[in-house]
């Protein structure tokens, strides 16, 4: 068997349980006897919808997503130096030390900047 | 095959075990609450309303599918089963005990803050779905909120995995067992990050005071504003799972997992869960939900410099005491 085998399994189970759920919801659910146009319209406090929600929409956290990425790819870089620090030593930690300390300089540009702040 | 028979079969178990928690966390939850708040909570099925998620479960099994004519079906059909899901598979690796474990993975670490991070999708499968404007908002909000709070959560979980040296959740708890727990020694490094893990583990999980996303008293209910009946249920149950998983895993880094004297090791480890899981329905009851501008201050401005200081504290530890 492969190594991930155990893994596989109890994704297996995990996403059956989630769909079974939805199977047995939709054998026992009370059907309506009458239907009504209204009833199936988008809820919008009682008004009729105003138009689709799939409008152009201003993400307001642009930069914060870049700065996700930034982070993120920080932390993929950081996961494999983590299992080795002690066999690492010292030239390692100054090694780690100088890429996060560019990143962090970059973070303290963003903030002074104001580019990590609600627009 | 046998061994694949096998950890189906350990799988069922545990999954059945976690969905059982989880409904009476429900029932756990409202008495606590109405506690809280000089109220009874629910009393008339059964003995002190025990059999009330019974109850709940039974009418939500009933109640109408509706499907709202602008939706996109596919999509608002699919996000809950796969939210429910990743929650539940979130469990595959947790310890229970030395050998209670559904997937024994060397990057179980790893694991856990991918699968975390895949919830955040079908939460704005949802909310893109429903083609509704206050679920298409609380997509929005929690698509910012994930991303912001994952790098503090990242950086929390590095902390014992440089302590320990390893990935495997069991063996973090084993050095735990051997070394004593990262959160008494060393306490300076344990206590801040094991804060810091729960601080972004509420916010992964949508749970106040960070629970912005669904913020009913603005969004209705945010991306479930649309859903009825079961499909509601899983993303209610998927919440849940989310946190009991947390709360287990933050027991594992930090608490020890299934070290402790005197009990068997799964008694320990239900135990410091639980302890967890009520102190996170204790804030839900008691604090007041931040702000989505706050909220992504806070993470940016506070959680990431002080996560990136922990592991460069750290770090800087292991290599001098070694």
């Amino acid at each position: 068997m492969v190594i991930e085998s155990p893994l596989l399994a109890f994704l297996i189970v995990a996403f059956a349980v989630a769909g079974s759920m939805l199977v047995g919801a939709k054998l026992l659910r009370v059907r309506a006897k009458h239907s009504s146009p209204l009833k199936p319209t988008t809820y919008e406090c009682g008004e009729s919808p105003a138009g689709p929600a799939w409008v152009r929409f201003h993400a307001r956290y642009y930069v914060v997503a870049l700065f996700f990425v930034v982070f993120d790819i920080e932390a993929a870089f950081l996961f494999p130096w983590a299992l080795v620090v002690r066999e690492a030593g010292t030239a390692g930690l100054v090694a780690v030390f100088s890429f996060v300390a560019v990143l962090m300089v970059g973070w303290l540009w963003a903030v002074k900047k104001g580019a990590l702040r609600w627009q | 095959m046998n061994a694949f028979l096998e950890a189906l079969l350990i799988a069922t178990v545990i999954i059945t075990v976690l969905m059982t928690v989880t409904a009476w966390a429900l029932w756990f939850e409202r008495k606590f609450a109405a506690r809280m708040q000089s109220r009874l909570g629910p009393t008339m099925v059964g003995k002190s309303g025990l059999l009330q998620p019974v109850a709940d479960l039974l009418k939500l099994l009933q109640k109408e599918d509706i499907l709202t004519t602008h939706a996109d079906g596919l999509l608002f059909n699919l996000a809950p089963v796969l939210a429910a899901g990743a929650a539940i598979g979130a469990a595959a690796v947790v310890p229970f005990a030395p050998n209670i474990v559904g997937a024994n993975l060397d990057l179980g670490v790893l694991f856990l803050l991918a699968i975390g991070a895949v919830t955040v999708l079908p939460v704005f499968a949802a909310g893109w779905g429903s083609n509704n404007k206050f679920a298409l908002l609380g997509g929005m909000r929690a698509i910012a909120q994930s991303i912001s709070y994952e790098v503090p959560l990242l950086l929390a979980a590095l902390v014992p995995v440089i302590l320990a040296g390893s990935m495997n959740l069991g063996e973090i708890v084993e050095y735990q067992s051997k070394h004593g727990w990262f959160f008494a020694w060393p306490f300076f490094l344990g206590i801040p990050a094991f804060v810091l893990f729960l601080l972004a583990m509420l916010a992964e999980a949508n749970r106040i005071p960070f629970d912005i996303p669904e913020a009913e008293s603005e969004l209705v209910a945010g991306v479930t504003t649309e859903y009825t009946g079961m499909k509601f249920a899983l993303f209610y149950m998927a919440e849940y799972v989310h946190t009991l998983v947390a709360s287990a895993v933050a027991a594992a880094l930090f608490l020890g997992g299934w070290d402790g004297p005197f009990a068997p090791g799964l008694h320990w480890m239900v135990a410091k869960t639980l302890a967890l899981f009520v102190g996170v329905y204790w804030v839900r009851w008691t604090l007041l939900r931040f702000r989505s501008d706050q909220l992504m201050r806070i993470a940016w401005y506070f959680l990431v410099p002080t996560g990136v200081a922990l592991v460069a504290g750290t770090a800087v530890w292991v290599v001098w005491r070694s």
